[in-house]
């Protein structure tokens, strides 16, 4: 969710507004309504990957890309998604002012062919803003088979803007949408897009401005007094060549007395503009109720009153299920072959006469810890990134926000925090740029602050081996699997108990307030193609993850190794930092080695297992992985119980965000001090239940 | 004057009027919520609250705070 290397990238947290480019560059703007398919025709266009997903909002920076056609170079940039250019989230304001005042040769209104009323809203607020507009009404397949159809002509000549129909998906429509593109950067095709007429009132109200704004070198006069007499100043603060400033505004306002009701002509303008909408859909859109009733019956069960939450709770389990049961053997085979060639290795490095300690280093330190990453590590997310992909590319993250906003209503948090909860499943860093789709700010630092209590693609595998080395006491092979699923299963739901608590708390003490408003689109169900899917969620994800892991690993496996055979008085490094920590790890029912290697992994989570496993390997006799019950079996050597594996799995899911997190958090708080708190709060609540379940086991038993 | 909340699964009915404010406002027009506009209630969440509605064809949840404050027909 919302992980790729492009969206961890620092570039992809600065919101790009002047673009850079050389002066035979074209740039075109992507804009659209949420959910409407921008980000695939981005890739498509560029071959750039990413991330796409099927839920409004996922897109809350702005992308840039590049293709050439024709022997031309165009800059795509992809804005984030906006119903209108009128509303007032952080996300939203990237896109208006890209599109108000961004210097593009072209834009592409992406719309949803299966929604096309409420998308040409933006069509038409976009087109009262330039003329190098193009119409790509986008997810015609998926219209295709609800039977809606769209006369392309009707509209192209009603709005007289180029139309084309497109399913970026597959490809179809692209090569027309590349050379009307062409066509409107190189003025081949040009067109004054029809503009809404507005009854009488706005007409004279802009009549009288219209003289006042023409000997100031404006570009656009009748946009500029439309929004003099519907917005505030604000709107004009973006200081542009032939654009009206602020105090410009300020003083022609002030001069022609304007103090019309601005809430009640935006509320004018909006209904010309859906009427419009509607007429032409009437006009041009004929389609099929009962093909559409589809998503109505699929919904009527997922979000259901009794059944949606067990039906959520289900899926989760099935989807750990899978990953469990369908990663042992992979993960077998991945040891014996990564820790075959290590014996090779060897053999060869003493052949070639290397070095001891080098050979050591090499070898013992970071070969075998980056054995250990791939064959722990791949198998898991391997299963697991796919079928979650697969839940995200349907369609199904709305409705786990419908189906859990009673539960953030209470919290007092905001009912769009679920969504950006999900996406911390995938990356807490992405989770939290996600925030930006929450308006308040305190809701948005509540969300910002609770996102590291789900975890992340850095933990997962890390709960999901243990739970199934530890909690898996069955003979039968599937009901062995079943056991560390629900597991795991409980573990979530713990983290997002823990999430709402906190949420909650938050609400009551430093962040006071009541939850404000907020409006949810679900999205229509799409079946993911599964070629595209297995491709973002493999190569995109868990290569990206895993070599993320493997560049961490890497020295985190020959620093652990140094320590561990470096001796000081008697005892190794290790063994000295170990004892170090070991009274406040054993008070929390975890070891001074284990607590070692989660500081360790502030810089990867994913690293926490291997350095873990390294630090146990290096000081006793060399033993090497085979399979998950070989680890079970290393692990109780070193004194683990049941109470160390649930433990070790509470601590991750609870303890501080990593590096990579933090610093985001910094960025998007601009705060020091929430910074602090998003650590201290999660380390806090780590310590605390662990010491509690600690306490209750040393009770019981 | 009846609300948006009085409205039973499956009607449609007509906006009469919008009388959010701000920002709450410009986000209900953005979505289509504007006077006149056709709307049918598709289903309610838990605790009778969050209700999805079809807003010029797109499925859209409302808490109740927020529906309450669409006067219809």
């Amino acid at each position: 969710m919302g992980l790729t290397a492009q969206s961890v990238k620092i570039d992809a947290m600065k919101d790009v507004f002047d673009i850079v480019k050389t002066d035979s560059q074209h740039v075109i703007a992507l804009a659209g309504n949420p959910n409407t398919g921008k980000s695939t025709v981005f890739n498509y266009l560029t071959g750039l990957k990413q991330h796409t997903g099927n839920w409004p909002g996922k897109t809350v920076v702005s992308a840039r890309g590049e293709y050439s056609y024709n022997d031309e170079e165009y800059i795509v940039v992809d804005l984030p998604g906006s119903y209108s250019l009128f509303t007032s989230s952080k996300d939203e304001e990237v896109s208006r002012d890209f599109i108000c005042y961004g210097d593009y040769e072209a834009i592409v209104v992406v719309a949803d062919a299966t929604c096309l009323e409420r998308n040409l809203n933006l069509v038409f607020q976009i087109s009262e803003i330039t003329n190098k507009v193009i119409l790509c009404i986008n997810l015609i397949d998926e219209a295709k088979k609800k039977n809606i159809a769209i006369d392309k002509e009707g509209l192209e000549r009603e709005l007289n803007v180029p139309v084309v129909l497109t399913a970026a998906r597959s490809g179809i429509g692209m090569d027309e949408l590349k050379n009307l593109i062409e066509k409107i950067t190189f003025n081949s095709e040009k067109r004054k897009p029809a503009i809404i007429t507005y009854d009488d009132y706005i007409k004279s109200e802009i009549n009288d401005i219209l003289p006042h704004l023409e000997d100031l070198n404006i570009s656009n006069i009748r946009w500029t007094a439309l929004r003099l007499i519907d917005s505030n100043t604000d709107i004009f603060s973006i200081n542009k060549e032939g654009h009206l400033t602020v105090s410009q505004a300020k003083k022609i306002k002030e001069e022609l007395n304007i103090n019309t009701d601005t809430i009640k002509l935006r509320e004018m303008i909006a209904e010309h503009n859906y009427n419009y909408a509607n007429e032409l859909k009437q006009k041009y859109v004929t389609e099929d109720t009962k093909k559409i009733k589809r998503d109505k019956k699929i919904d009527d069960i997922i979000t259901s009153k009794v059944l949606g939450l067990p039906i959520m709770l289900l899926l989760l389990g099935l989807v750990f299920w899978i990953t469990i049961q369908g990663a042992n053997i992979p993960s077998q085979m991945l040891a014996r072959l990564l820790f075959g060639i290590q014996d090779k290795l060897s053999s060869l490095f003493v052949q070639w006469e290397v070095p001891m300690i080098l050979h050591n280093i090499l070898l013992d330190g970071i070969y075998r810890t980056l054995a250990w990453v791939v064959s722990v590590m791949l198998p898991p997310m391997a299963i697991f990134f796919p079928l979650f992909t697969f839940l995200e590319d349907l369609g199904y993250l709305p409705r786990i926000a419908f189906n859990l906003d009673h539960m953030f209503k209470k919290a007092c948090a905001h009912g769009k925090q679920c969504l950006t909860m999900c996406m911390g499943f995938g990356c807490n860093a992405a989770g939290v740029i996600g925030c930006r789709i929450i308006d308040s700010p305190r809701e948005r630092v509540i969300a910002i602050l609770t996102n590291n209590f789900v975890p992340c693609n850095g933990r997962f595998p890390t709960i999901i081996v243990i739970s199934s080395a530890f909690f898996a006491v069955y003979s039968n092979a599937y009901v062995n699997s079943l056991i560390p699923a629900l597991f795991i299963t409980l573990m979530v739901l713990f983290g997002i108990i823990v999430t709402l608590l906190v949420s909650y708390i938050l609400s009551k003490t430093l962040l006071k307030g009541v939850p404000s408003t907020f409006t949810l689109e679900l999205p229509p169900y799409r079946v993911p193609k599964i070629g595209r899917l297995l491709y973002t969620s493999i190569i995109d994800r868990t290569i990206f993850v895993l070599s993320r892991a493997v560049i961490i690993a890497a020295p985190a496996g020959a620093i652990t190794w140094i320590f561990a055979n470096i001796y000081v008085g008697d005892l190794s490094i290790l063994s000295h930092v170990a004892n170090f920590l070991d009274p406040i790890a054993k008070t929390i029912g975890l070891d001074g080695i284990i607590l070692m290697a989660f500081i360790m992994g502030i810089p990867a989570n994913e690293i926490v297992l291997p350095v873990l496993l390294m630090a146990y390997l290096s000081t006793g006799t060399l033993t090497d992985f085979e399979s998950v019950d070989h680890l079970r079996t290393i692990l109780i050597n070193n004194g683990w119980t049941p109470l160390t594996a649930l433990n070790v799995m509470l601590f991750s899911l609870l303890h501080w965000p990593c590096s990579t997190a933090l610093w985001t958090i910094k960025k998007e708080t601009g705060s020091i001090k929430w910074t602090l708190l998003s650590f201290f709060i999660p380390t806090a609540i780590a310590f605390a239940v662990c010491f509690i379940t600690a306490s209750l086991y040393r009770l019981i038993l | 004057m009846k609300a948006l909340t009085d409205a039973h699964v499956g009607e449609v009915v007509k906006v009469r009027k919008n009388t959010a404010q701000d920002s709450l406002k410009e986000r209900l027009l953005a979505l289509g919520l504007t006077n006149g506009a056709d709307i049918e209630i598709l289903r309610k969440g838990p605790k009778n609250n969050l209700t999805v509605y079809n807003i010029r064809g797109a499925m859209i949840a409302l808490r109740g705070e927020e529906a309450r404050l669409i006067e219809i027909y």
